[in-house]
């Protein structure tokens, strides 16, 4: 019940962002830093949720079939694959890997 | 008939089309990860931006709290307001329309809209690309979390690779250049340092804090890391080899990058 509450406080706060960039001052848009750190973060966000989807496993750091999945996954966005094609990737070298019996 | 021949509107369908078939990866990870089918369903409907929604699933798979999934998926929707700001500027939208263009601005509708130059096209390229990712990615959602429930254990069909695949594929287009990249390093650094530290969920928000610091102290592109996740006009962009692609595709955001020569 306490996921349902946080899934929609969520939506509510990523919905106020969205509408508060129609409700400010254009002057703010002049200010790069606002821009800036809004696009630093996400790409460190996004860096982040990679690397812990990877190797996190709760608060231990273990190599398993998810780190073929990240090479395929690069290796696929380097050919330049479509996003399905990328995800199709990771899950195949996950799913390949467990069966050769690695993890 | 006339609407077609619009070259916004045509980028704005196959943006759609693009961008809404992944929905079905959306769906079906987010019922892999433990949440039900409303769950699915209600993130995409009412949150619906895509690496907002990929973040809060992304940390319930990993054992986080609500309260860390909701800080991820808020911080990584940051964005979504400086696109507010450049499309209010850009489309003037008026009354009630203003509250539905903001439910449907995101990283491809702003750059199908900012991709065009006359005022018209990028009207009508906003609104095709918002309306029809929005309709196309929650169809797409409930077909994967119909498909994602159906499957039985998730790890034998490899869906935690395809999350970590997911998350390389969102991060992968904002990689544009040496500076992004150091970025990144860091934050996964800082990432895989702080797991065995703290509870599960944190370190994506201490590697926001990095990042964020990085932004606040350093001087670089003002709009590093807002580049679409399926960009609307990469077909075009092949022709550019040596220009910067999303520079054309983003001009409003020019003059807010005073540095942009270091590049």
């Amino acid at each position: 019940m306490s996921l349902w509450i946080w899934l929609l406080v969520a939506c509510l706060l990523g919905y106020l962002w969205k509408l508060a960039g129609y409700f400010v001052p254009a002057s703010l848009l002049k200010n790069p830093r606002m821009s800036r750190i809004a696009g630093t973060m996400t790409i460190g966000l996004l860096a982040s949720l990679t690397i812990v989807n990877t190797v996190a496993s709760g608060q231990s750091v273990t190599l398993d079939a998810r780190v073929g999945a990240l090479a395929a996954a690069a290796i696929a966005l380097w050919l330049r694959a479509p996003f399905l094609v990328v995800v199709l990737a990771g899950a195949g070298a996950a799913a390949g890997l467990r069966l050769m019996g690695w993890n | 008939m006339t609407l077609l021949k619009s070259p916004a509107v045509r980028v704005g369908i196959s943006i759609s089309i693009a961008t809404g078939l992944y929905g079905i990866s959306f769906g079906a990870l987010s019922v892999s990860s433990g949440l039900d089918f409303f769950q699915t369903m209600a993130l995409s409907l009412l949150l619906f931006s895509g690496g907002s929604q990929f973040a809060f699933i992304g940390v319930v798979a990993g054992g986080g709290t609500g309260i860390a999934a909701m800080s991820a998926a808020t911080l990584l929707g940051m964005r979504n307001g400086i696109y507010g700001m450049q499309l209010n500027a850009l489309l003037r939208p008026s009354g009630w329309r203003k509250y539905v263009a903001a439910h449907i601005t995101i990283d491809e509708s702003t750059a199908t809209s900012t991709g065009q130059t006359d005022p018209g096209e990028q009207q009508r390229g906003f609104w095709t690309a918002g309306i029809g990712i929005y309709v196309l990615w929650n169809i797409f959602t409930a077909v994967g979390a119909l498909a994602g429930s159906a499957l039985g254990d998730p790890k034998q069909w490899g869906l935690d690779g395809a999350a970590v695949a997911a998350f390389l594929g969102l991060l992968w287009p904002r990689l544009k250049g040496r500076e992004p990249v150091a970025i990144a390093a860091v934050c996964a650094l800082a990432t895989v340092l702080t797991v065995p530290l703290v509870p599960s969920g944190v370190p994506i928000l201490i590697a926001a804090v990095v990042a964020a610091a990085i932004g606040w102290f350093s001087h670089g592109r003002s709009d590093e890391g807002m580049e679409p996740d399926v960009d609307p006009y990469a077909e075009r962009h092949h022709h550019h080899i040596h220009s910067h692609p999303r520079h054309e595709a983003t001009a409003p955001r020019h003059q807010a990058a005073p540095e942009e020569g270091m590049r």
